[in-house]
């Protein structure tokens, strides 16, 4: 048996513990990693939209009674009031907008009348004329929607009326016809086929307004051409800059054209975007936080106990040196001896780190721990170590040969 | 005795400050991470409304068909309109209610331009008695109110005090809600059950509403539901307005009091005589299908603490391992140098406990230092936790209970780290330390 080895067994209790403690922290560092990377994985979805360009705001009208002409005369007013602003190229009324739950709708879609044969948990973009280009979205395939697609159709109404064309999304196409042309095809809004639409376009890379935590149906959507959207909101493009002008004078504007609106919010869609990711990236540094905590734990553990075995030591240090041992002999000495304890504990690590993440993924959801997290953790505890071991490692090396035949 | 050995402690974590305050630093980095999330999973699996949580029950029925359900085993969470009301009619007089969530348009006494939309709650006479609501002034209205369809209000305190200065001139008055004027009849004090059992689906940690009114005169006005409203069937052809007494479409809460096991039993064989009164009727389809849950029950089916903050607090725990750990190391090793000294005591007939007590009274100086640290860090933590957007994080604060058990934490954590080393130290016999000098 290698001496290093030999020797830790004169002081077994605390090297036991001090692997123990490497090894716990290996294994939340390695299951923190997971849940980082799974968050920051989250994080980078794009909108496909300008978002630095785009500004929400959700109204709601005091005076539930109004006939729909009316409504819409109103908001025909308040969208012109709103293309007045300085800043504004474009406006439309939208139902929603992407990672903004408010107005979000889910449908259905039937590929053939009489069949069961259908895609749901499609999210459905409504909107005004011209409200494709103001969101900055690129149809491309097929064609954008004309002003005369857009019709008085209420998907929710007791007489609906006949629904416009459609545009879906590329990976709603590449879903639903595979390897065909999807432009003209037909789409059910309801079992038996009696609202029926066809596909004039195809949308690129558009998010939904709500995640569904799976990024093959995250873009299911469909574009779908309206005169007004009822209880929607107005989006806005502005020109690159003005956003924070647009927000600030927006509010005014809008009471001046309609003083039976409530403005429930204004929002730039970057903000929109940053805020629904709040809560991961909170999560992100908590984790950061821990792990660091963790890690400068352990490294203080090892440098209080390797201080203290220097300082047991001395006269064997001295009886070694005076033996022909180097400086470097010394130090190699002590920071061998470290790597061997995190060797223990890396190994005893890893097996709590991926039996606490199968117990994790019972409970919670969580997803497996791959070998990268785990890599990255050992590594971390190495470092850390061998960082902690190096004072009192240079300590021992300065203990004088003559160490050995002082009186200790 | 004691006082020696605190003086012995106090000189012995002297002599050597930076293993003290490693270990000083370990314990209050693991006491303060781990009360700060136990402190957040303790207030949000509260309990909302203490003595009666085992007592409030919240019935469902399966009004959907086959095609509907589906794979669905849970009946849903919310009651159509005609539901509520047969059950409310032959249930438990006075001890039950209706309710859903609502939002009016409230004009200030200013003017138009100053509309607003308040978060209403729509619900039937029995809502303050059964859920011990209490008033500041005034009272609830009476069945018969419900019935007429009276335009009456009960106003929350906030905004009573808002619209009128002072809340206690709010009775009699009158206010505009929508199209309609009502009249408020009473104020309720603040009242905020966290998490907001009784209706979920605004948000467990949700406000409670500052407006409360007749249900029959909510839906008698066409005053919009702001809860959710879940649809199936044909439901396309349904307009808005018909959603609400819609037999297709549930959107009702309803909460009984049921005190003892015997009425559980009947109003759960009500609710299946119930359904099967209804499939006779042909108005429901599949087999009587209902859950009777209690407040507590209700608040763990829809898992009301979410996954990830007690995934944290299973993170504040370990965290608070590998303190431990490490403070049993630390220890080993300062107790370990002193065998010669203790030796000393041993030798002079101190006796194995004299000696093992000692040392645990040095360990509980560090703990309630740690404590101590651990509590200011905590306190931090959780001002920074309030930082946060989540509905819940304005409730996270420390109550006495968890201030005093922390510090227990601290001190206990400390004790059972040093009691391994401790038993080590004490155990050498006193000539064999001696000698080795």
């Amino acid at each position: 048996m290698h001496p290093i080895i030999k020797a830790l067994k004169h002081h077994k209790t605390a090297a036991v513990l001090l692997t123990l403690e490497i090894a716990l922290t290996l294994a939340i560092v390695a299951n923190a990693l997971l849940v980082i990377g799974d968050r920051l994985g989250s994080m980078t979805v794009t909108t496909g939209l300008p978002d630095a360009e785009l500004v929400w705001v959700k109204v709601s009208g005091t005076d539930p009674g109004i006939s729909a002409t009316e409504w819409e005369a109103r908001t025909r007013a308040d969208l012109a009031a709103l293309r007045g602003i300085p800043g504004v190229e474009s406006v439309a009324n939208v139902n929603s907008v992407p990672l903004s739950p408010t107005g979000y709708t889910q449908l259905c879609l039937y590929l053939k009348p009489g069949s069961t044969d259908r895609l749901c948990n499609v999210a459905l973009y409504a909107g005004s004329p011209g409200y494709v280009a103001t969101l900055g979205l690129h149809v491309v395939r097929g064609r954008n929607f004309t002003d005369g697609d857009h019709g008085r159709f209420d998907l929710f109404a007791v007489d609906p009326g006949a629904p416009p064309p459609v545009i879906v999304s590329r990976s709603m196409a590449a879903r639903l016809w595979p390897g065909e042309d999807p432009l003209g095809k037909p789409v059910y809004f309801d079992k038996d086929g009696i609202r029926a639409s066809r596909v004039v376009g195809v949308s690129g890379h558009l998010l939904n307004p709500v995640l569904a935590g799976d990024p093959a149906k995250d873009d299911l959507n469909l574009l779908m051409p309206v005169l007004d959207v009822h209880d929607g909101r107005f989006v806005l493009r502005v020109r690159p800059g003005t956003v924070d002008r647009v927000v600030a004078t927006l509010p005014r504007v809008l009471a001046a054209s309609d003083d039976r609106l409530v403005i429930n919010k204004v929002q730039p869609l970057a903000e929109t975007v940053h805020d629904y990711f709040r809560d991961d990236r909170a999560l992100v540094w908590l984790l950061l936080g821990v792990i660091a905590s963790l890690l400068a734990l352990t490294g203080f553990g090892i440098f209080g106990l390797t201080g203290f075995w220097v300082q047991e030591r001395v006269r064997v240090i001295g009886i070694r040196r005076a033996l022909g041992a180097t400086r470097t002999d010394i130090r190699t000495y002590f920071q061998l001896e470290n790597l061997a304890i995190v060797t223990g504990g890396a190994a005893l690590g890893a097996i709590m780190a991926w039996s606490l993440n199968l117990w994790l993924m019972l409970r919670y959801e969580l997803p497996r721990l791959p070998l990268l997290p785990v890599a990255g953790g050992v590594l971390l505890v190495y470092a850390i170590g061998q960082l902690a071991v190096l004072q009192p490692s240079l300590r021992a090396c300065r203990v004088s040969p003559l160490a050995a035949v002082r009186q200790a | 005795m004691l006082s020696y050995y605190l003086r012995l402690a106090v000189g012995s974590l002297r002599r050597n400050k930076t293993v003290t305050a490693l270990m000083i630093a370990a314990i209050g980095l693991g006491i303060g991470a781990c009360m700060t999330m136990l402190t957040v999973l303790h207030v949000m699996s509260a309990d909302p409304i203490p003595g009666s949580s085992a007592m409030l029950f919240h019935p469902q029925v399966e009004p959907r068909d086959a095609e509907s359900a589906g794979k669905d085993a849970e009946p849903p969470d919310q009651l159509a309109w005609s539901d509520a009301m047969n059950l409310l009619r032959e249930g438990r007089p006075g001890q039950q209610a209706a309710m859903s969530a609502g939002r009016v348009v409230l004009h200030a006494p200013g003017g138009e331009r100053s509309a607003s939309f308040v978060d209403t709650r729509f619900t039937t006479p029995g809502f303050f008695s059964l859920f011990d609501v209490p008033f500041l002034d005034g009272h609830g209205w009476s069945d018969d109110d419900e019935e007429k369809r009276a335009r009456v209000v009960v106003l929350g305190q906030h905004l009573a005090e808002r619209l009128f200065g002072n809340a206690k001139e709010a009775v009699g008055r009158s206010v505009r809600l929508g199209d309609a004027d009502f009249r408020v009849i009473g104020v309720i004090r603040r009242w905020q059950p966290v998490p907001l059992f009784y209706d979920i689906g605004r948000g467990a940690y949700a406000q409670t509403e500052d407006i409360f009114m007749p249900l029959h005169t909510a839906v008698d006005l066409h005053i919009r539901n702001a809860g959710s409203v879940i649809c199936w069937g044909d439901n396309a052809t349904l307009d808005r307005d018909s959603m609400a007494t819609s037999n297709e479409c549930v959107w009702l809460q309803l909460w009984v009091r049921l005190d003892t096991p015997a009425q559980v039993e009947a109003y759960r064989h009500f609710l299946v005589n119930y359904s099967r009164e209804q499939k006779a009727l042909g108005r429901f389809t599949l087999a009587p299908n209902v859950r009777l849950r209690n407040v507590t029950e209700w608040l763990e089916y829809n898992r009301v603490v979410p996954g990830g903050v007690q995934l944290q607090a299973l993170l504040a725990v370990g965290f608070l391992l590998v303190c431990m750990v490490n403070t049993v190391a630390l220890m080993l090793v300062k107790f370990t140098r002193r065998s010669a000294e203790l030796s000393v005591r041993r030798a002079m007939g101190a006796r194995k406990l004299d000696v093992f007590m000692q040392l645990l009274v040095e360990a509980a100086i560090v703990g309630v230092s740690g404590g101590a640290i651990g509590l200011a860090l905590a306190h931090a933590g959780l001002w920074i936790v309030r930082q946060q957007p989540s509905d819940y994080a304005s409730f996270a604060r420390m109550d006495v209970p968890m201030l005093l058990s922390s510090v227990a934490l601290a001190v206990a954590a400390s004790l059972a780290a040093a009691v391994f080393p401790a038993w080590r130290t004490c155990r050498l016999p006193p000539a064999l330390a001696i000698k080795i000098q």
